[in-house]
């Protein structure tokens, strides 16, 4: 049997502090994205008096999801189904012409262990004083540093657990809740959910996250080819690598400041690899160092996998565009697009008048005393508008029908409420000498419009006579 | 055992498993992840502790915290039943006749009539309501014994031609195969056909009608519209209950027929009652 360890603790990673241009790329990136999460459920946006004025809304309980002026009800859920299509292909595209790219600048995971480092670092110092931290006595200054530095995580991790549940009903009303104690359990239990998976995985689990949960970095692989623009090391630039005075023919100087700024921990100048994310922060580190000893920067750079012969000829690299637009990034770039275009054709045609019509056929038709055939609809009305409307049915067909609302006396008009469906029973009868009662089938159009506006809908369906 | 096997490349030991030349490195799994394991395992046994868990030979363990699906079933009825306590008092005391069908406690009524139909009426007059040979249909505008609400609802009440409600609904045909002759028979047969088809022998139909108007008339009245009062049927329209050929109307006329149905106001709730007659009635015949 071995007598190594099955399981391995944690190796600590303590990055150092870095500063360039994809650093501040990340800063701007993480504000933007967390200014999105934190203050979206707080934006207002007018729909009238019977609709809630939130811009971006999840309400589970009139299943209603409002994003800005656009109402999705349950029945138009391909919208949310397409949006998540496309960002299944957006994430395939991306990763095919640029690597990791979501990984290293917008994945949750990558932003919020970004925060939290940052937090650290306020806290307890730079790398080396985290070291020296870590691996002293626990004495009172180390008690200290660490409640801090964890209260302050925690702090982070209710923020954002508690503006999760903002989306998911009326924001102020819901703060005044869970203040004042009286909310439902659900939102409790919701923040206490995300604020330990915050405060953990942000805090503790970071790069274990991403290389033992996270299914992406097994995927990638399939995602990425030989053009594909990544984070690499020019080895054949680097080596042999040595120290100034080694006086070794690499331009690396083996400084480690490539691994010590690596949030995963690891040495990107052993090649692609599965932990990293592309976070580029060595190639800040690195091209820092390069300034420095008056190198020329891109020792560690974004660079594809298929410019190394012409590099190592001493040729200059294919351009970007060219290892950008490939066959494969085109054929995404093109099912994103149309599947785009048919979500805003599908936004922009659909009606906030709508009706379905699901024919009753038990029994196929029913017989009636003189003789008249008549056939049942159960028709669902809807009115996604913010006030009551009126609408009328009618039919419309080739053959005599008429049409009869049930419970209206006679009426075709009626009163739908605002943001409702009503079922509402429809029944079509042909009388004994239309041809339709002794037909097989007849087909026909049912119809709602607005009796106040110039809006309607219809959906076709047949008519069963006798001869079946 | 065999001998160790140490990867080159990374140094690291492998399993020793080898496909086609490729082995796999045999690397520890993070700690944390063992710890995982080891709080799962505390969890599931922490759940069989307290959940209905192990099989035993009649029944299964019961679970320190009395958990039963069966046991959330009725809370989840109670809790429903509450819900709907006020429609219900509200359904139990609104005057049917003129209850709004727009209304919510119309929907209602609709809605829990519709189940209790499915539930106690739909083995007789099918799940959509369109009845069978012998069950009426309850979707057309024919009625035995009227089609308004609250006629509906007091057949419903008290069933019919059963003897454990004093108020059922009771309407007696003679069999008149102990009361005509042969030929009798045919001819009355001949006349109600000819009421509702032109196809008909107009000289046996003529001699039929003299012995419908002393026979049958009484309840069905003299032009064969029926009475809903005695439960007579229209024999005038073009709906028949067990059929209009003469073969059948020649067996329901020497045999006669007796329709039963139960008096549910003996078995349903008050409220029950009152939210299958309002479905019934909703179903496109109600008058």
């Amino acid at each position: 049997m071995s007598d190594r360890p099955l399981y391995a603790p944690q190796e600590p990673i303590f990055p150092r502090r870095v500063s360039g241009k994809f650093r501040n790329l990340k800063w701007v990136i993480m504000v933007v994205t967390l200014g999105v999460y934190y203050l979206t459920p707080w934006i207002r946006w007018d729909r009238g008096p019977n609709l809630p004025d939130q811009a971006v809304l999840v309400d589970m309980a009139s299943r209603r999801f409002y994003f800005l002026w656009i109402e999705i009800w349950p029945h138009e859920f391909y919208f949310v189904a397409g949006l998540l299509i496309m960002a299944g292909l957006g994430l395939f595209l991306f990763t095919s012409a640029l690597g990791r790219v979501w990984c290293g600048y917008t994945c949750p995971q990558t932003v919020w262990t970004d925060l939290f480092i940052l937090v650290e670092r306020w806290i307890e110092g730079d790398r080396n004083a985290r070291l020296r931290l870590y691996r002293g006595k626990w004495d009172i200054r180390k008690w200290r540093l660490r409640l801090t530095k964890w209260f302050t995580w925690l702090l982070i991790a209710i923020g954002t657990g508690g503006a999760w549940v903002f989306y998911f009903t009326d924001a102020p009303t819901l703060l005044h809740d869970l203040v004042t104690l009286t909310a439902h359990p659900v939102a409790y239990m919701t923040i206490a959910a995300l604020t330990a998976t915050t405060f953990v995985f942000g805090g503790f689990m970071r790069e274990q996250v991403c290389i033992y949960m996270c299914p992406w970095p097994r995927i990638q692989a399939a995602m990425m080819d030989p053009d594909t623009i990544t984070v690499a090391y020019r080895e054949w630039r680097g080596e042999e690598r040595g120290k100034k005075h080694e006086n070794k023919s690499g331009d690396c100087i083996d400084c480690m400041a490539c691994v010590n700024v690596c949030p995963m921990g690891i040495d990107i100048r052993d090649g692609q690899q599965m932990e990293c994310i592309t976070c580029a922060l060595c190639i800040d580190a690195c091209d820092d160092v390069m300034d420095k000893i008056g190198k020329p920067r891109g020792l560690i750079d974004y660079i594809a996998l298929s410019d190394e012969p012409a590099e190592r000829a001493g040729q200059p690299a294919a351009p970007i565009l060219k290892k950008i637009l490939r066959p494969r990034t085109i054929l995404y770039t093109t099912i994103w697009a149309t599947i785009g275009v048919a979500l805003l054709y599908a936004l922009f045609v659909r009606s906030d008048i709508e009706l379905t019509v699901s024919p009753v056929r038990n029994p196929t038709y029913v017989l009636q005393s003189d003789g008249a055939v008549r056939n049942i609809y159960d028709v669902r009305l809807r009115n996604k508008a913010g006030e009551d409307r009126v609408f009328h049915i009618s039919l419309t067909s080739d053959d005599i029908l008429r049409i009869e609302l049930e419970g209206r006396d006679g009426q075709h008009n009626l009163v739908v409420p605002a943001d409702t469906t009503i079922l509402q029973r429809v029944y079509v009868t042909a009388r004994p000498q239309d041809p339709a009662a002794s037909s097989d089938t007849t087909a026909l159009r049912l119809w709602v419009e607005d009796v106040d506006a110039d809006i309607r809908a219809s959906q076709a369906t047949t008519f069963n006579g006798k001869d079946e | 055992m065999s001998e160790r096997k140490v990867d080159e490349e990374t140094g690291v030991e492998t399993t020793g498993h080898s496909w086609d030349g490729i082995e796999e490195l045999n690397n520890p799994l993070p700690r944390w992840w063992l710890w995982t394991l080891y709080a799962c395992i505390v969890w599931a046994i922490a759940y069989t502790i307290a959940y209905p868990a192990w099989p035993m030979i009649s029944g299964a363990t019961q679970g320190m915290l009395g958990f039963s699906t069966r046991g959330q079933v009725a809370a989840d009825i109670v809790e429903h039943e509450a819900k709907n306590e006020a429609l219900v008092a509200e359904l139990v005391a609104a005057d049917l006749t003129t209850l709004p069908p727009s209304s919510d406690l119309h929907r209602y009524a609709v809605a829990r009539g519709g189940s209790v139909f499915r539930a106690q009426c739909s083995q007789c007059h099918g799940s959509g309501a369109a009845g069978a040979v012998g069950y009426p249909n309850l979707l057309d505008n024919d009625w035995l014994w009227g089609g308004d609400i609250e006629s509906i609802s007091a057949t419903i009440t008290h069933g019919v031609r059963n003897e454990t409600d004093l108020d059922a609904r009771y309407s007696e045909m003679p069999a008149y195969g102990d009361l005509f002759e042969e030929e009798e028979i045919g001819a009355v047969v001949e006349y109600v056909a000819s009421l509702s088809s032109s196809d008909f022998d107009a000289d046996l139909a003529q001699a039929g009608s003299e012995l419908f108007l002393d026979n049958c008339a009484a309840c069905h009245g003299d032009e064969g519209l029926g009475d809903k009062f005695l439960g007579a049927p229209n024999l005038v329209d073009a709906i028949w209950l067990y059929g209009g050929d003469r073969d059948t109307l020649t067996e329901t006329v020497t045999n006669a027929r007796f329709g039963v149905m139960p008096a549910w106001g003996q078995r349903l709730s008050d409220v029950d009652v009152r939210a299958v007659s309002v479905y019934v009635h909703a179903l496109g015949g109600g008058e």
